[in-house]
């Protein structure tokens, strides 16, 4: 530990607290007693398949196209979970085997 | 009624409950290495709360005291949130005394779990929506404290294990995908953040994808609100 106890302390309260901040704004903005404009309700309905989006693309992030292994354990785990849960639909088997060979793949393979 | 509840949203917590608990071991792994015992651990998984970030808070303790720096940090990493909020003011305002912890509570994971999951009949929502958030809490303050406590123990390579929550994304994804024939927003969301990620780096990109994706919704507002994209009540 580089800090002190009280530095952690203090650094751990100002997270929390700013991240308390990203989640609170929106309900701060639009309280549960007034109406949502409708642009917003609109918002709310299409934004959940645009985010699960961005969220596939933020786990890709650190991978490297240009480098050794080139992205390929990624690319062969993520399609093996694709095509194994528009199969089975089986959350256990698409998640916990997608990841037991993604593990295989970055430990033993590449 | 609450036990009811809790027994229905059990099983849809089971992929946070692996995914969750692998990386909460990571995190705690990482933390113990850098000389913080398990009461940090414990601490930040229950006040922070928030898993890439609480990786990054790692990075944080582990420099130079700087709190404006940690402000903008988390304030950078967590604006996503924003956008989670926002498609949850309608379900989380029937929530009542429980929807200051359920705002609290609002992960990705959690967040991605709410979108899809509906309550069984005869279950109350509010709360099957809050016994699925407090599972997923538990289950990261479990993966921290396992992992602070039995870090330098382990005999595996856990190497690789954090995939489980992108499997875990893709496959509501899917679920999504299969639940609508209005893919528009999927294909913005992916190729408005891709592009980002290209041009931006991978330290900014996450900011000009909101940018960008609230953008191309608003665009399309009027060719997006003809089609329904209720998605149909099945279970992830």
């Amino acid at each position: 530990m580089i800090l002190t106890t009280s530095q952690a302390l203090l650094s751990i309260a100002v997270i929390a607290a700013a991240t308390i901040l990203t989640r609170t704004l929106p309900f701060v903005i639009f309280p549960a007693g007034k109406k949502t404009p409708k642009f917003v309700t609109y918002l709310g309905s299409v934004l959940p398949f645009a985010i699960i989006s961005m969220l596939i693309i933020y786990c890709f992030k650190s991978v490297s196209i240009t480098t050794w292994p080139y992205g390929i354990p990624e690319l062969i785990a993520g399609v093996f979970v694709v095509v194994i849960h528009k199969w089975r639909h089986n959350l256990l088997l698409s998640i916990g085997g997608g990841t037991l060979l993604y593990m295989i793949l970055v430990q033993a393979v590449f | 009624m609450r036990r009811k509840a809790f027994k229905a949203a059990l099983p849809y917590t089971l992929p946070v409950f692996m995914g969750y608990l692998f990386l909460g071991i990571a995190f705690g792994v990482l933390l113990s290495s850098k000389g913080y015992h398990a009461g940090w651990a414990l601490l930040m998984s229950t006040t922070i709360y928030a898993g890439s970030m609480q990786f990054v808070a790692i990075e944080i303790l582990t420099s130079p005291f700087n709190l404006i720096n940690a402000l903008i940090v988390t304030l950078t990493v967590n604006a996503r949130h924003l956008f989670y909020g926002l498609s949850m003011l309608d379900k989380f305002n029937i929530s009542g005394k429980l929807k200051p912890y359920m705002v609290f509570s609002l992960t990705d994971e959690t967040y991605s779990l709410l979108c899809s999951a509906e309550p069984p009949e005869g279950i109350d929502q509010k709360w099957f929506m809050f016994f699925i958030a407090v599972l997923d809490q538990s289950y990261w303050i479990l993966g921290g404290l396992i992992g602070n406590v039995a870090g330098t123990v382990l005999t595996f390579d856990p190497t690789g294990i954090d995939f489980a929550m992108t499997a875990l994304f893709i496959v509501i994804f899917v679920n999504q995908w299969e639940s609508t024939k209005q893919h528009t927003p999927a294909l913005i969301g992916l190729g408005v953040t891709l592009i980002c990620l290209v041009v931006f780096g991978a330290e900014y990109f996450i900011i000009f994808s909101m940018i960008g994706i609230f953008l191309c919704l608003t665009l399309l507002r009027s060719r997006l609100e003809m089609n329904d994209l209720k998605a149909k009540e099945e279970p992830i």
